[in-house]
């Protein structure tokens, strides 16, 4: 489970981005968050993913408080959750398989784990011919399903989609929304914030709507509106 | 898993210097211009010496003893000499040793031999030639000869003289220039090592900041902060090895081009020098050279791994 509780941040200009967003996430849920720009949807994922601290309230992921992990620990929980961004984030210097083989090799896993897992993850997201060929050389939408194999190599409790579909077509998006409702059904938690009302509404479930920092609005029949 | 690890950074150091070839070459490039620059210190640090040494050998003060001194009296003085921290060597001429440097020094003066044919008997007593380790000590190997310690075992003076007084000035002044050359060439030594520092840690920052993405990315799949700074540490470590070799093999011709100039004008052969001193060189520069690259990639990765 994660507990948002009473979580504010606020820049050191003054700007309050997140204002006191008490969120509960239980483990299995697909829930995204929608929101304009600024509205502080991706402060509150960084948060999650220990990037930012928050200025007020805490942050729960199971029983413990995020911000209070050592910084070996905040490096094994971030293994914990798999991230999905718009720009991709892949090592532009490796190629497919090693993008893929590096988050297991961060995770400590065995050489022989990462030669049977990378071609069977790449496998799923439809990337198998594309091992050797390096983030440059892969189209945007392969690019994102390469994010997602990464995301998901080490099994993680939680993925977290933060736009992932803000530079791709419709094909590719609605793709790349399939691929994120399976791992959902295989018993991930998935956190997708989106400006697409297209793609909440083909999700139907939870939808928490932000705006200047605060929830106004939790929905949990699938219902999109700003 | 710790050998595991090592293995795979130093895999992906490697795989990572060569698919980044231009930025691993430049940044190769800069380091063995420092490189070159600490060698080439290393190389003026021995001219420098070698002309100091020539220098110093010329300056000596010379004790002139009496006619009448005895020979075991003038021994005796100067084995207290030698046994003086201060001193370098000590030369004794005879009497008759120094009638005969006499006599070769004013060959051509056939009027000065002539009156030393009519004096009958030898008109030189024996002499000590001094040469002090430093030159400023002669002033202390002066005052020690002026003391009880330069006594005949009798208690008389038997020294004549000592041309110390007469050459102070040259002396003092030839030690100040020898130790202030020392120590402008020891700052100008320590500016361009401070530089050379300064230029490679910049590039190598560079390289790393071309990277910055990468290591965010890298630090949000949970790799580690060793993980991440690894592959950078190991891949500065092979710039550092890499110069230094280069380096260590351009010093070849170009020492032996410079060596019979440098033989003539400095009496040190660099190239002889760099042969002769060829593992202590190498190991300083290839030391210099891991070390830099090591510490460089250490403090740049660093910056970016504050997440």
């Amino acid at each position: 489970m994660i507990y948002f509780d009473k979580v504010s941040k606020t820049y050191k200009n003054g700007d309050k981005v997140v204002d006191a967003v008490t969120i509960t996430i239980e483990p299995r849920e697909f829930v995204s968050i929608v929101g304009h720009s600024g509205a502080g949807k991706t402060t509150l994922l960084k948060m999650l993913l220990a990037e930012e601290h928050p200025t007020e309230g805490c942050i729960y992921f199971g029983s413990e408080n995020i911000h209070e992990l050592r910084k070996d620990d905040k490096n094994s929980f971030r293994r914990k959750i798999g991230t999905i961004f718009q720009d991709f984030r892949l090592l532009p210097h490796k190629t497919a398989y090693e993008n893929v083989a590096f988050a297991m090799e961060a995770a400590g896993r065995s050489d022989e784990d990462i030669a049977s897992d990378v071609p069977h993850v790449l496998e799923l997201v439809d990337l198998g011919d594309k091992a050797w060929n390096f983030p440059h050389e892969l189209s945007g939408g392969e690019k994102q399903r390469l994010a997602i194999a990464r995301a998901i190599v080490n099994q993680p409790d939680v993925i977290i989609a933060d736009e992932p579909t803000g530079n791709l077509d419709p094909i590719n998006t609605f793709e790349i929304v399939q691929i994120l409702r399976k791992i959902n059904e295989l018993g991930t938690t998935v956190i997708l914030t989106t400006h697409n009302k297209g793609i909440i509404d083909s999700i139907g479930k939870r939808v928490i709507t932000m705006d200047k920092g605060k929830v106004v609005r939790d929905d949990k029949t699938g219902k999109f509106s700003l | 898993m710790l050998i595991v690890n090592i293995k795979r950074i130093t895999k992906s150091a490697i795989v990572n210097l060569w698919r980044s070839r231009v930025v691993s070459l430049s940044s190769i490039l800069v380091m063995s211009i420092t490189l070159f620059v600490f060698g080439t210190l290393i190389f003026s640090n021995a001219l420098l010496e070698s002309v100091l040494t020539q220098i110093k050998s010329k300056v000596d003060i010379n004790v002139y003893f009496s006619t009448t001194a005895v020979e075991e009296d003038v021994l005796a003085i100067k084995q207290s000499l030698e046994g003086l921290s201060e001193v370098g060597s000590v030369e004794y001429i005879s009497s008759e040793q120094a009638l005969e440097n006499f006599k070769l020094r004013h060959g051509d003066d056939q009027l000065t031999l002539q009156a030393l044919e009519e004096l009958g008997n030898n008109p030189l007593g024996p002499a000590l030639n001094i040469q002090a380790k430093e030159t400023q000590q002669y002033e202390f190997i002066a005052k020690f000869l002026e003391s009880d310690n330069a006594l005949s075992s009798e208690g008389t003076d038997i020294i004549d003289k000592v041309n110390y007084n007469q050459n102070k000035i040259v002396i003092d002044r030839l030690s100040k220039i020898i130790s202030a050359t020392e120590r402008i060439g020891l700052i100008v030594t320590l500016l361009l090592v401070i530089m050379s520092i300064i230029i490679t840690f910049n590039t190598i920052r560079l390289t790393i900041y071309i990277s910055k993405e990468e290591i965010a990315v890298m630090r949000l799949v949970g790799a580690s902060n060793k993980y991440v700074r690894g592959p950078f540490v190991v891949e500065g470590m092979i710039y550092g090895a890499i110069s230094a070799l280069l380096t260590l093999f351009v010093f070849l011709p170009v020492t032996y081009y410079l060596g019979s100039f440098s033989e003539k004008l400095f009496g040190l052969n660099m190239f002889s020098h760099y042969l002769g001193n060829f593992w202590s060189i190498s190991l300083i520069i290839l030391g210099s050279g891991i070390f830099l690259g090591v510490v460089s990639s250490y403090l740049a990765v660093r910056k970016y791994l504050k997440v």
